[in-house]
């Protein structure tokens, strides 16, 4: 067993979701309860979670490869993904992005070498009248991140 | 907020989007007093088509006609879907619906599934914005626990199962048929049409799927009639509408306006442009609809007739502002970027052609365009438009026409000059599109 039995039961919570037969269709809910539980997907994960909705392995594989919040390599533990598309960057978002690099030290797609940070570059969250608008560990939706703001995150990030 | 606001009619804050809230302001009126009635399901339909209503995720398409496609006497399980991926670059709007006023929508879906007679839905919400799934689940767990949903939906023989179903991070699940995909387990590649949702849908069953402020929209509808919201707007483009408005303005955020509104009165709303500069041109409906210069929208009301006659598209009502201070080569390459990024390469056209224009634009902003760059752009965009299963080949292919057309000066000066033709102070002063020298 990789997961907990509470993940587990979040997955049946999911499949209760569609019609008997057709669990399959939790399978991107079940991929992003494993990745919050293990922080990423591995193989194996993947694999798990196929088996358990009685889907190939390589299905399970497609929709993780397709969907550009699941990781499929470790990542640190605050994931932080800022948005730099054009109405984020008519407000700030790439100066958000700038700051965060420098602040971090590390580029998109990077990790700090204590394994706390990984930056990455998003794309539209639906959220642009709150630019500069970026997203902690695709789950906390962060508005207005000004220079101020940034720091007070990290801040408060750098304690857990 | 217009006089005439009706679904985020004084909803600015958080506390009001509850069950007992929404039941104060009116809400589950008109779904009660339907199954009370045992209102017929033409009749539903004929008032929606008096209203107006046009879909409001960005096609327009007749609401009413729409739900009128769905066959009647099919057996077995037919579903609904409501379209909140709402990933459109400029489109904020179904997150305030849903974060502000949750039950419309769920109100709105349980009318649709009486008068189409479906019997289970699914919301499919954006990936980003998991705190307001969490929201909606709560939201549906309140109308199942006052009977409004579930089986025997206040007391009749009439059930209605409904479900949130949580995206991960792709643009192109807004497609509907990328949607159906995406819900039944796969990758989100959208599906050739026909057949058509209505006749093949979620696991090959008839399906209707709407946009979420269309769904929002429709208790207001029933409660007003169809004729009253008509009115709101002008004919053929009847009702509210919200408009999220971004860039450079000073107060952004959404605004809910009668359709027909001068734009004028947006920007005015909006707090006009920001650091006293001036409008330079204007995206009115999300990043794939061509972008218009000031002279051409300030003098258009926001409608879908007005906007199309002006040579764009009202689409999700998304309005992106850009003052004088913005490089056009500059922001239509991140907008090729995006295109690019998201196309889900099932169509060569598409896959490959959205590739082309952001490389091409690129080498344009980094001052090594080459002659003939302009044409070769509007050869590439020509050649993706209509050749794609869905629309993101044309929302890829539309901003480039829109920017060459309007602001083809500024892509010449690029490749003559390997520099921008907004002066370098100007842009650092304003547009913030640019951190470190790159032209």
């Amino acid at each position: 067993m990789i997961l907990t039995p509470e993940t587990l039961q979040e997955f049946d919570r999911e499949i209760a979701k569609y019609p008997a037969g057709e669990q399959r269709s939790a399978v991107m809910a079940c991929l992003a309860l494993a990745q919050r539980e293990l922080g990423w997907l591995s193989p194996e994960t993947i694999e798990f979670v196929a088996n358990y909705l009685g889907m190939a392995p390589i299905a399970a594989w497609e929709v993780a490869s397709f969907y550009n919040m699941y990781d499929l390599a470790p990542v640190g533990r605050h994931k932080i993904t800022v948005c730099t598309n054009l109405p984020c960057a008519l407000s700030g978002g790439v100066h958000a992005a700038e700051y965060l690099k420098k602040k971090l030290g590390i580029g998109f797609d990077e990790t700090t070498p204590d394994g706390k940070f990984t930056l990455k570059e998003g794309e539209c969250m639906g959220a642009c009248g709150d630019a500069p608008v970026l997203l902690h560990n695709n789950h906390r939706m962060c508005s207005f991140m000004t220079k101020e703001r940034i720091d007070q995150l990290l801040a408060e990030l750098e304690k857990q | 907020m217009s006089a005439h606001a009706l679904i985020l009619a004084g909803l600015d804050g958080d506390r009001t989007w509850r069950l007992q809230d929404y039941v104060a302001r009116g809400g589950y009126a008109a779904l009660k007093k339907i199954v009370a009635e045992k209102t017929p399901p033409d009749a539903i339909i004929a008032e929606l088509k008096a209203s107006g209503l046009r879909g409001r995720g960005g096609a327009g398409f007749p609401t009413g006609l729409k739900w009128s496609f769905m066959p009647r006497a099919f057996p077995g399980d037919k579903y609904l879907a409501c379209n909140s991926d709402e990933g459109e670059p400029g489109t904020f709007k179904d997150r305030d619906i849903l974060r502000y006023n949750p039950h419309a929508v769920i109100e709105g879906m349980i009318i649709g599934a009486w008068a189409m007679g479906c019997t289970r839905g699914y919301n499919y919400i954006h990936g980003e914005i998991f705190e307001i799934y969490r929201r909606f689940e709560e939201a549906l767990a309140e109308a199942r626990a006052a009977g409004l949903l579930g089986r025997n939906i206040l007391g009749s023989d009439f059930s209605f199962e409904l479900f949130a179903h949580h995206g991960y991070g792709a643009y192109i699940c807004g497609e509907e048929t990328a949607l159906l995909e995406s819900i039944e387990g796969k990758k989100g590649q959208p599906r050739f049409k026909p057949p058509f949702p209505a006749s093949f849908g979620i696991y090959g069953k008839p399906t209707t799927i709407n946009n979420t402020e269309t769904f929002a929209s429709v208790p207001f509808i029933l409660g007003m009639g169809g004729e009253a919201f008509l009115n709101l707007g002008k004919p053929n483009n009847g009702g509210t509408k919200i408009f999220s408005i971004s860039g450079h303005v000073n107060r952004p955020g959404n605004y809910e306006l009668n359709l027909g509104t001068p734009f004028a009165e947006l920007l005015e709303l909006a707090g006009g442009i920001r650091g006293g500069r001036k409008l330079k041109a204007v995206i009115p409906g999300g990043s794939s609809s061509p972008v218009l210069p000031a002279n051409i929208i300030m003098d258009c009301t926001l409608d879908y007739d007005a906007i199309s006659k002006a040579g764009s598209m009202l689409g999700s009502g998304a309005v992106i502002v850009m003052d004088e201070s913005t490089c056009m080569v500059k922001a239509l390459e991140r907008l090729s970027y995006f295109y690019h990024e998201e196309s889900c390469g099932q169509c060569t056209p598409c896959r490959e052609g959205t590739g082309w224009l952001y490389r091409v634009v690129h080498r344009i902003e980094h001052g090594l365009g080459r002659p003939g760059d302009v044409d070769l752009l509007k050869s590439v965009a020509g050649n993706i438009m209509g050749r794609t299963i869905c629309a993101l080949g044309d929302a890829a292919a539309m901003p480039v026409q829109g920017f060459v057309k309007h602001f083809g000066d500024e892509f010449a000066y690029h490749i003559e000059h390997k520099q921008c033709l907004v002066p370098r102070g100007v842009q650092d002063a304003g547009s913030q599109i640019y951190v470190s020298p790159s032209c």
